[in-house]
Order: C-alpha cells, then sequence, then structure tokens
C-alpha cells in the first residue's frame, strides 16, 4: 500500500528537509520502518534503544491515535496519511 | 563541535515569557514559541548552525502535569497541532517551547534532554521565589546526549 508519513518540523533536517514522504507498507509499524529506512538519522529521535516509539512521539493515522486503534500494528490502506505529531514535555 | 546558535526576540516577548512563570509560580508554565527560522522547509539553501531564528509571538499553554506541575510540564499533541495551526495563520511557524524552572536554575535537567526534540529552541527562565531570574536557551544536540546553548539576543522591536 502507497502511504505518505507527515515528517514533523523538528525533524525535518533529518529527512533532506522534506515534510512528507511516500512508503510502501500494510501497517504504520511498517510505514515508520520505511521512513526511517529512507532516512535513518531519524531513527533515534523516533525510537528508544530497544525499538519502542518514544513516549513523546505520537503517531496518527489519517486523524486517530494509533495508541487508541492497533497501535503500530494498525492496517494501513493506499493513500492513508500517518502523521508523526510531538508532545512536549520537561521540568526541572 | 561548537555551534552557533542564536535566537532572537523582542523585549516585549522575553517580558511576557518571565511574566508567565512568574503568575503561575511556584509552577511551571509553558508555551510555544513562534517565529521564523531560515533552516525551515522551504527557505532554499542555508547554513545549519548560525543562522538566527526569530521568535515573532508566544502560544501561551496551560501546563498538563496536573499531578506534578511544579517541576515538570506536558503539551500534549493536540495542543501542539493547536500551536501549529496558530503559527501557520500568521504565516509562521512553531520554533520552540518555553517553561519555567521554579526555584530552580535556568538550566536544563536530565528530565528536559530525554523529552527535549532536536531542532526546536527550549527556552528556559528560572522564577526564584515568585520573582522571574536568568532566562536562557537551548537545542538538543543530534545525537541526543547533550545540549547546546542558544544565545538569546533582546531586540527592542520585533524585527518582522
Amino acid at each position: 500500500m502507497a502511504v505518505k508519513v507527515i515528517i514533523p518540523t523538528p525533524l525535518r533536517v533529518y529527512a533532506a528537509k522534506k515534510d512528507s514522504a511516500e512508503v510502501s507498507a500494510e501497517t504504520v509499524g511498517e510505514a515508520l520502518g520505511g521512513l526511517t529506512a529512507q532516512f535513518s538519522e531519524l531513527r533515534k529521535h523516533l525510537f528508544t534503544d530497544d525499538g519502542k516509539l518514544r513516549s513523546f512521539v505520537n503517531v496518527y493515522l489519517n486523524d486517530e491515535d494509533i495508541r487508541y486503534m492497533a497501535k503500530e500494528a494498525t492496517p494501513v490502506k493506499d493513500g492513508d496519511v500517518v502523521s508523526i505529531v510531538p508532545s512536549i514535555a520537561g521540568g526541572c | 563541535m561548537a555551534e552557533n546558535f542564536q535566537l532572537w526576540i523582542s523585549h516585549d516577548l522575553s517580558e511576557r515569557i518571565r511574566r508567565h512563570g512568574a503568575e503561575v509560580f511556584p509552577h511551571e508554565c509553558c508555551g510555544a514559541l513562534l517565529g521564523r527560522d531560515a533552516t525551515a522547509v522551504g527557505s532554499g539553501d542555508s547554513q545549519e548552525s548560525g543562522t538566527p531564528r526569530e521568535v515573532l509571538d508566544l502560544f501561551p499553554m496551560v501546563n498538563r502535569r496536573d499531578d506534578s506541575p511544579r517541576n515538570r510540564f506536558a503539551v500534549t499533541a493536540d495542543d501542539v497541532r493547536d500551536a501549529e495551526k496558530a503559527a501557520s495563520q500568521h504565516g509562521l511557524e512553531v520554533v520552540g517551547w518555553y517553561h519555567s524552572h521554579p526555584d530552580h536554575p535556568a538550566r536544563p535537567s536530565q528530565f528536559d534532554r530525554e523529552h527535549a526534540w532536536p531542532w526546536y529552541s527550549y527556552i528556559i527562565v528560572s522564577v526564584m521565589s515568585g520573582a522571574p531570574a536568568e532566562m536562557t536557551s537551548w537545542r538538543l544536540d543530534d545525537d541526543r546526549q547533550d545540549y547546546s546553548a542558544e544565545r538569546i539576543e533582546i531586540r527592542n522591536s520585533a524585527g518582522a
């Protein structure tokens, strides 16, 4: 399936300044894998060392948060849009 | 490798950040920095560092960490989308975030670093006993291991 992945502003410097990429995937997880295969420097900003999505990385399939679907196993279809949206945290 | 990051902000906007920190003390304040950056998408060739980034507006936010608001702040993905929408309505983009450190120095904590995104500017204002004090800005390094300081240049009026 051909899907579009939207890359958030702070990560575009690691993706040849592109705001999106086209990938071929059957699931959201494969779409993210396809993205990091194209732009390997994105990997450490999206995933922890043991390969889990970082807690402040939110992924939407079209307008649905994948946490409320089948997470990274959520199936995708042609023309779907996967968006990576930051959440922000910090403190002293 | 020393980076030469600079962040331009007007006196008025920097005072608004400091006031926000004082108003919500002893809790942490937070908000988005809306502005322009020459390294952003669509701006053509530019240097990765040494190019001034300019803050032209603020988008103050509600700290979502109501379980621990004195030493933590959180901005949800929906809030981030709202901030991006507000920025694009003014032809700007979200170039970073600000938050306060109540009764702590304006230095990024380990928690700040672990949760930071690259590229964004992170302004921290220290608020000591309710009074705004030092203000600094930082950017996460590419390897996520450390921060680089960003020089804040206070300008008398917004250069838009």
